[in-house]
């Protein structure tokens, strides 16, 4: 027996903490980490819907509840987090695509990108009009 | 011969999560804007947007119902779906329970929702 029988002990690299080796994985686990934002967010606009079918003050509750400064904070990384997701949503979206041609030659990964961010600002413009719209 | 194919549920829940991350890029940060931050600090638009008559006559009509539906219902789904798959890249060990505790909890949001829109009515 050369290794001496059960003692044979093989060295196994832990993987805990992996992802905080190298910036790649960080940026990789942050990119998912914005889901729990996106979770978040559902379950505030959930409990609102909620509270709305409940009557007025349950409604006012909520409104209150979204007016201290904690809630206002979290909204903040929250909106922090929602950006990060809308970047690197289309930052991958020509990896996640097949590949796109137009006149025979293929549509570059990086105006894939460039037009999904160009697409957030408009619909991001339309949103603000529109609730600036509605208040009015 | 019939060939009894087991088809995967994969593709479902993929879609959802697809569906869902498109949303949540194009409308989540001004929609976080909008009800978590410009709302409650009535700048740059004012509080009485959101107030009780207004919410619930927006939320009575078809269309606005059917957008905070497809908002609040396609976020969860794409956020559990995404979730669920990061607990492997955590060292967590992915199995029936965490399966039923991340899509279970898209499931009940989805139920509320549409149970609350139901009750506010059209």
């Amino acid at each position: 027996m050369i290794d001496g029988g059960g003692a044979r002990r093989p060295y196994i690299r832990s993987m805990r903490g992996w992802w905080r080796r190298d910036p790649f994985f960080r940026r990789y686990m942050l990119r998912e980490a914005t889901a729990l934002a996106v979770l978040i967010y559902a379950i505030v606009l959930a409990v609102g819907v909620w509270r709305l079918a409940q009557g007025e003050a349950a409604w006012n509750g909520w409104l209150a509840a979204l007016r201290s400064p904690w809630s206002v904070l979290l909204h903040v990384v929250l909106l922090a987090a929602m950006a990060f997701h809308a970047w690197t949503w289309f930052e991958i979206m020509p990896k996640t695509l097949p590949m796109l041609f137009f006149h025979g030659r293929r549509i570059p990964p990086a105006a894939i990108a460039r037009s999904g961010w160009v697409a957030v600002v408009c619909t991001s413009v339309a949103l603000f009009a529109l609730a600036r719209w509605w208040q009015s | 011969m019939v060939a009894v194919v087991k088809r995967s549920h994969a593709p479902v829940f993929w879609l959802l999560f697809g569906a869902g991350g498109m949303l949540a890029a194009l409308v989540g940060p001004m929609l976080v804007f909008i009800t978590g931050i410009a709302v409650p600090l009535g700048s740059p638009l004012q509080r009485e947007l959101l107030s009780y008559p207004r919410a619930f006559a927006l939320a009575q009509h078809w269309w606005a119902k059917g957008c905070l539906l497809v908002v609040v219902t396609l976020f969860a789904w794409h956020a559990v779906h995404r979730i669920y798959h990061s607990l492997h890249d955590l060292g967590i060990r992915t199995g029936t329970f965490p399966k039923l505790l991340c899509y279970g909890t898209a499931l009940v949001l989805t139920v509320a929702t549409v149970a609350s829109l139901l009750a506010i009515g059209f």
